[in-house]
């Protein structure tokens, strides 16, 4: 009986492990800090150089960090919608700039409007890469104790913050 | 003809730096430049999942180079900086992940499979030794 139970059985493994492939993005690489600190970083403003922007000003509410950059078309693609947030009134939205170039960025933020509490000029991509950030757009939700909840690389849509973002925030809130 | 090798030689061997990626300025001391080539290969492009470092040209790995440049130079074990790029991205930047209670089936299931089919192995040519000889070999002659 057995000769004939245990190949089957190690078939439908298989088969199990095959199918959840049909649906998993191997592309797709989870955030290392889902649940711990948000990494360290200290980045002077875009706005204004000798202001800093850090890992504390996250402390104290529930926020988002945007990665970002004027090079990026997923960044563009997303603005309107972080507009959109931003007016909404419903989080306060940090962002690190990522390699990009300050002339570049500050025009973009004074064309397309700008979405951003404060946005972190990160010119040598550092700081990117200590919150392991593999392409931009991402965009990290942090709690007020400033851990990282949840990480979305790519652009953000209207139906993806309410799929992905808002039970979350709703799970921090409670 | 040796003209022409010789020129189609060099030729060749031009191509090989003229694809190189890595354009930054490496070590003077070529037992770190040596480290670095290692370590560099061994690491995945996160953006470009099937190449390494070494072979891409996109600007994260370009960053990612510039980092374990800075790390070595900085006098870390290849131990600490692959730690320092699995904090940061996971097991998968690793072309040869460590071994952990993660990656542990990864790096077992081979050899639990060789012992399955050796096991196996065994005892199907035990069984097979104590049949008895084929009696239809032994009536046309062949066995004689």
């Amino acid at each position: 009986m057995i000769r004939f139970l245990l190949p089957l059985l190690l078939f439908v493994v298989l088969i199990g492990f095959m199918w959840r492939g049909l649906y998993s993005d191997p592309s797709e690489l989870p955030s290392q800090y889902i649940g711990k600190p948000a990494p360290e970083f200290r980045l002077p403003t875009l706005k204004d150089p000798a202001r800093m922007l850090s890992a504390d000003d996250l402390v104290g509410q529930i926020s988002l960090v945007n990665v970002w950059g004027t090079w990026c078309v997923g960044c563009r693609a997303e603005h309107d919608f972080l507009m959109q947030l931003k007016r909404s009134g419903e989080i306060p939205i940090f962002a690190i700039n990522w390699r990009d170039n300050r002339q570049d960025a500050l025009r973009w933020l004074q064309q397309l409007g700008d979405p951003y509490v404060a946005s972190g000029f990160d010119e040598d991509g550092r700081v990117g890469i200590d919150w392991g950030v593999y392409g931009a757009p991402e965009t990290f939700l942090i709690d007020p104790g400033g851990n990282v909840i949840y990480r979305h690389p790519g652009a953000l849509t209207a139906s993806i913050w309410q799929q992905e973002f808002v039970p979350r925030i709703e799970g921090i809130a409670e | 003809m040796t003209c022409r090798c010789l020129i189609t030689l060099a030729l060749l061997l031009c191509t090989a730096t003229a694809g190189a990626i890595d354009t930054d300025k490496g070590f003077d001391d070529p037992e770190l430049q040596a480290r670095y080539t290692k370590l560099i290969a061994e690491v995945r492009c996160v953006t470009c999942q099937n190449q390494s470092i070494k072979d891409s040209n996109a600007f994260i790995a370009a960053d990612l180079r510039r980092e374990i440049r800075r790390l070595i130079a900085d006098g870390k074990t290849d131990a600490e900086i692959a730690d320092f790029l699995v904090t940061r991205y996971g097991d998968f930047v690793l072309y040869r992940p460590r071994f952990s209670g993660k990656t542990m089936l990864l790096w077992l299931i081979p050899f639990l499979l060789i012992v399955v089919a050796g096991t196996a192995l065994v005892r199907v040519v035990r069984h097979r030794m104590n049949l008895p000889i084929d009696d239809d070999l032994i009536d046309d002659g062949r066995m004689r």
